[in-house]
């Protein structure tokens, strides 16, 4: 049996939580207390991942702005996070931009999109 | 060919070049830095000394007490804050006072004016804060604070109208004498002039061994200084100095003309002309000794310290005069160097008028306007200034309330602002509590616009204090490139 | 010009606070924001982590204050941009400045201040060494980078483990930068330990604790810095000295609630938190006058903002409708590491269905239970496995609670062994 102590980033309460793993298969979570702390702590022992803010350069915002800030929809593998960093090197959007509005679609192959995260007029 | 080179920018050299500047003569200013008022100048006390302080007879307390009966009128004329406060060197046991009565004696025969030595009970009712083992002090009504950096940039920008022009980023590193007069060589290529003048502070005695016999020796003396916040105003009401004794000279706390009140300074002798750098020790003992004359200094307001370097020379006089044909010194310029400097100024121009015969101007226009505050209007000279120029409406330092307004206008003036550094000694964007936390990113878009270049190029203090390296994601975008 | 409520400052405070005024019935009523934007700092926040409490999802800063951007455009609550608020006076009529309107003095029945708080700088930290360029505050840098679009710098040390240090370890990371260090003065952390896990611990980023920076070299541009470990009283350990070769140097050192406005007008300020001192309708020491968020005290987390200034909305509305009234001030008493409390004191009478109050702790703790005492009994406790001054803490009190205590005048809140 292995255990793998974690502080839990599920919100900002930070719970410590202990996960105990057989032949890596997870057989408890402690320390929890909610059951996204749960959630959390079996993916992070198996398939960690993230998700990735960041901004864009924007081109024709009538306000004057130079980034839009954005997100990855829904969370990324950990190991894709450089990747999908790569792959908004460069990339230029156009306002105007509206909050929730795809920015990139299937960023560098993930299968998630970088979405806006704010209205850039 | 000039008649005149002035080799620094400081509070020295812009004086000369504004006294010359009344001359008919080709005048210019070299300085190594990429403004005025960027080494010594910039980082003192702030304060104009009544003249007690240099010892009788050198020329040290002739040009204090000289410029200190020119500054209030100057202060007018070139518009530059001046405020005559008052000073008070307090003695802290009765053991001291003859040195206190010491004092008095050469101040009073310096010509220093009003002097008076007050007891104890005076002393409190005049500055209520005073230590409790206070017995007496020198009181000097004479003694004034000012703004250094406007009084410097005063002089340059009044030079600069009259005709004098200044070269920055140009650093001396060969003077050769010609048939008549000087081959200057500098990091900006070759100057040729008929004289010139040293004013070039910690490294005077660099310039002056090129080209004389009698060597000079100048020592970096640095000098640690805490600002405090505008909250501790009114804490103390006039410059107070500590007698100095067996336990040192003691550090000075005073209000400033902004508002603020300064600690300072220590001397601690270094070996780097550029060794602007604090320590935790020369803070620690400010600290300590800022409440040897004044009770529980608030230093919580602390909002910087910086230290600026005295141009100690061993001989502790003012050097100034012409010490080979055709070369100037204004050499030894420490401590009052910053009072002393319209007579430094004034009475080395007229030196060399005299030597080289030159004319007074018909057209010298003796008055500068410095940069509008609107703080200082009335509420509808304001609006009316906002509705010619809406900048005047836009804060962009929050702590100090400068507007862009005055931003632009320290850019857009003669010998104009170039920096971050440039904005703050001009308008004080950035001098306040947060020390530019906020306004920064502000000012170095109004530069990058104003100047017409990117923002990338913007410095804080000139070539190699960009403000910032790259932009998001560069370094992946050129692995991107190579890929 | 005259309004019933000026609220100073349209971030996520101010925002809140108009809406909760605005939903209890006052109508005119001003937002004055200094920016170019409504959101204030969360506009520069990008990160994901907010609004968990409030929404039940977790939101970026930007999604965040949309959200209550949108409640104030829903409602046609007038706000001016650009627009500074230079003095206010004790009669509360505040001088606005903007390219737009020029000076102009405005009058109010009832302000809420929700100016936030601004970065303690290097000069409030002396920090010696140089004064190079390269030494940010971690919020400028967020702005620079998030903002602007630019990088500070490449090779980065950090000083001071605050939330904003972290994020900003991590943004810049991500944005091509090296992190090579956070240096803690404190032997904890000053963020959310969410914040050590997903800010440097993904990024294999160290964070030292009882460490500082001890000198800063470069002359134009900052070439690298000293850290040295620092003994029980924070004064570096001669011999402990480690170099870093870095271009920059970024302060996370904590938070300070500007309240230069509020002294000018005649606010008490409570010298711990450095915001004003309140009582439990967050109304300061000037009637009418009422503070919340960063400006009132430095929070962890934007939602306990906007919770804090909806009840300062809902309470300037009161005051509108009933004007002043005749009051008791029970203090709150705290024992036990506790620092502060806000509010600072409470009419149990003017208490509706709830109060919450708010606390920080002067040192890691761990097995402890808080507790509340009200004359002299406990009506309440609860367990809390650890507690530290970068967490802010609460505790819920009751109408029936104060109903059970009729005349109460001892109230106390104590942090205990467990």
């Amino acid at each position: 049996m292995e255990t793998v102590n974690l502080i839990c980033i599920g919100c900002p309460m930070g719970c410590p939580m202990t996960v105990t793993l057989e032949n890596g298969v997870v057989t408890g979570v402690s320390g929890n207390t909610c059951k996204r702390g749960d959630i959390y702590a079996r993916k992070e022992v198996t398939a960690p991942t993230r998700i990735v803010t960041s901004t864009l350069r924007v081109t024709g915002s009538r306000t004057g702005a130079v980034t839009v800030p954005c997100k990855t929809k829904t969370d990324l593998p950990k190991n894709d996070i450089f990747r999908c960093m790569r792959a908004l090197a460069g990339v230029t959007a156009k306002a105007p931009i509206h909050i929730g509005d795809v920015l990139i679609s299937d960023v560098a192959g993930t299968g998630v999109d970088i979405v806006a995260t704010k209205d850039v007029l | 060919m000039y008649d005149v080179l002035i080799i620094g920018a400081g509070v020295t050299g812009c004086a000369v070049a504004r006294w010359l500047s009344r001359y008919d003569a080709r005048i210019c200013v070299v300085e190594k830095e990429e403004d005025v008022c960027c080494g010594t100048s910039k980082a003192n006390s702030a304060i104009v000394h009544a003249g007690f302080d240099a010892r009788h007879g050198t020329r040290m307390a002739e040009l204090n007490v000289r410029g200190s009966e020119m500054m209030e009128a100057l202060s007018k004329e070139l518009d530059f804050a001046y405020d005559r406060i008052g000073s008070l060197v307090v003695c802290l046991n009765e053991e001291d006072r003859p040195r206190l009565n010491a004092l008095y004696e050469n101040g009073v025969q310096n010509g220093v004016k009003g002097l008076a030595v007050i007891e104890r009970e005076e002393l409190v009712a005049l500055e209520p804060n005073v230590s409790d083992k206070a017995v007496a002090a020198l009181w000097a009504p004479t003694g004034a604070i000012i703004c250094p950096f406007e009084m410097t940039l005063a002089f340059a920008e009044n030079a600069a109208e009259n005709g004098a022009a200044f070269f920055f980023d140009t650093e001396v590193r060969a003077l050769e004498r010609m048939d008549a007069g000087w081959r200057v060589e500098t990091s900006n290529g070759v100057l040729e002039a008929k004289a010139i003048v040293n004013a070039a502070g910690v490294y005077a005695d660099v310039l002056h061994n090129l080209v004389c016999e009698k060597k000079i020796h100048i020592t970096p003396r640095r000098g640690d200084y805490c600002l405090l916040d505008h909250a501790a105003a009114g804490y103390v009401r006039h410059t107070v100095f500590q007698l100095p004794g067996k336990r040192g000279k003691g550090v000075l706390v005073s209000p400033t003309v902004h508002g603020n009140v300064i600690i300072g300074p220590t001397a601690i002798d270094v070996m780097d002309r550029e060794g602007t750098n604090t320590t935790a020790e020369g803070i620690a003992e400010l600290m300590q000794k800022a409440g040897l004359s004044m009770k529980n200094p608030p230093l919580k307001q602390t909002i910087t310290s910086f230290s600026g370097l005295r141009a100690h020379e061993d001989g502790h006089e003012f050097l100034i005069g012409e010490s080979v044909p055709d070369f100037f010194d204004c050499a030894g310029i420490e401590s009052p160097g910053l009072s002393s400097a319209p007579a430094i100024g004034e009475c080395t121009a007229d030196l060399i008028a005299k030597r080289y015969g030159f004319s007074e101007k018909s057209n010298f226009k003796a008055t500068r306007k410095g940069i509008t505050d609107p703080k200082t209007l009335s509420p509808e000279a304001w609006n009316e200034l906002i509705r010619r120029e809406p900048a005047y409406g836009q804060i962009i330092c929050r702590c100090e309330s400068v507007t862009e307004g005055e931003i632009l206008e320290a850019i857009r003036r003669p010998l104009g602002a170039r920096s971050l550094d440039g904005i703050k000694r001009r308008t004080r964007a950035g001098m306040g509590r947060c020390q530019a936390g906020f306004c920064s990113p502000r000012v170095m878009e109004i530069l990058a616009r104003e100047r017409n270049v990117p923002l990338s190029s913007i410095t804080k203090n000139g070539r190699g204090s960009e403000l910032i390296v790259g932009t998001a994601k560069d370094a992946y975008a050129e692995a991107n490139d190579e890929a | 010009m005259k309004h019933d409520l000026i609220i100073l400052g349209g971030g996520p405070a101010g925002l809140a606070a108009a809406i909760a005024a605005y939903d209890a019935g006052v109508r005119d009523l001003l937002i004055v924001e200094r920016d170019r934007e409504l959101g204030g700092i969360l506009n520069q926040c990008i990160h994901n982590g907010f609004g968990l409490h409030t929404f039940s999802e977790e939101l970026t800063g930007p999604e965040y204050a949309a959200r209550f951007i949108e409640g104030v455009r829903e409602r046609n609550i007038p706000y001016v941009l650009n627009t500074m608020a230079l003095h206010v006076s004790p009669e509360k009529a505040v001088t606005l400045l903007s390219r737009t309107d020029g000076l102009q003095t405005v009058s109010a029945k009832a302000i809420i201040l929700a100016m936030g708080c601004r970065e303690r700088s290097r000069g409030a930290l002396n920090i010696p060494g140089y004064r190079p360029a390269g030494i940010y505050s971690a919020g400028t840098a967020q702005r620079l980078v998030n903002i602007e679009g630019f990088l500070p710098g490449r090779e980065i040390v950090i000083l001071g483990s605050g939330d904003i240090g972290l994020i900003m370890a991590r943004r810049l990371t991500l944005e091509g930068a090296k992190v090579k260090v956070v240096a803690e003065l404190m032997p904890y952390s000053g963020g959310l330990k969410r914040n050590i896990v997903q800010c440097l611990d993904d990024y294999g980023i160290p964070l030292k604790l009882s460490h500082t920076v001890v000198d800063i070299r470069g002359r134009k541009r900052v070439e690298g810095v000293t850290i040295a470990a620092v003994d029980a009283q924070n004064k570096p350990i001669p011999g402990t000295e480690e170099e870093y070769a870095c271009d920059t140097l970024l302060l996370s050192c904590g938070l300070i609630p500007e309240n230069e406005l509020s002294r000018e007008m005649g606010v008490s300020i409570n010298p711990v938190t450095n915001g004003p001192v309140v009582n439990e309708s967050l109304e300061t020491s000037v009637p009418g006058v009422f503070a919340a968020g960063n400006v009132l005290h430095v929070h962890d987390l934007v939602d306990f903002v906007s919770e804090e200034a909806a009840a300062a909305g809902r309470a300037a509305a009161a005051y509108l409708e009933n004007g002043e009234t005749a009051r008791r001030e029970i203090p709150v008493r705290f024992e036990g590491g506790v620092r502060y409390t806000v509010p600072s004191t409470i009419d149990p009478a003017l208490v509706r269905d709830a109060l919450t109050v708010r606390f920080r702790v002067g040192s890691v703790m761990k097995n402890r239970i808080v507790s509340v005492w009200m004359d002299g009994e406990r009506v309440q406790k609860k367990r809390r496995q650890i507690m530290a001054p970068g967490e802010m803490e609460e505790v819920r009190l009751t109408r029936e609670q104060f109903d059970a205590h009729p005349g109460l005048d001892d109230l106390l809140i104590r942090v205990e062994e467990a």
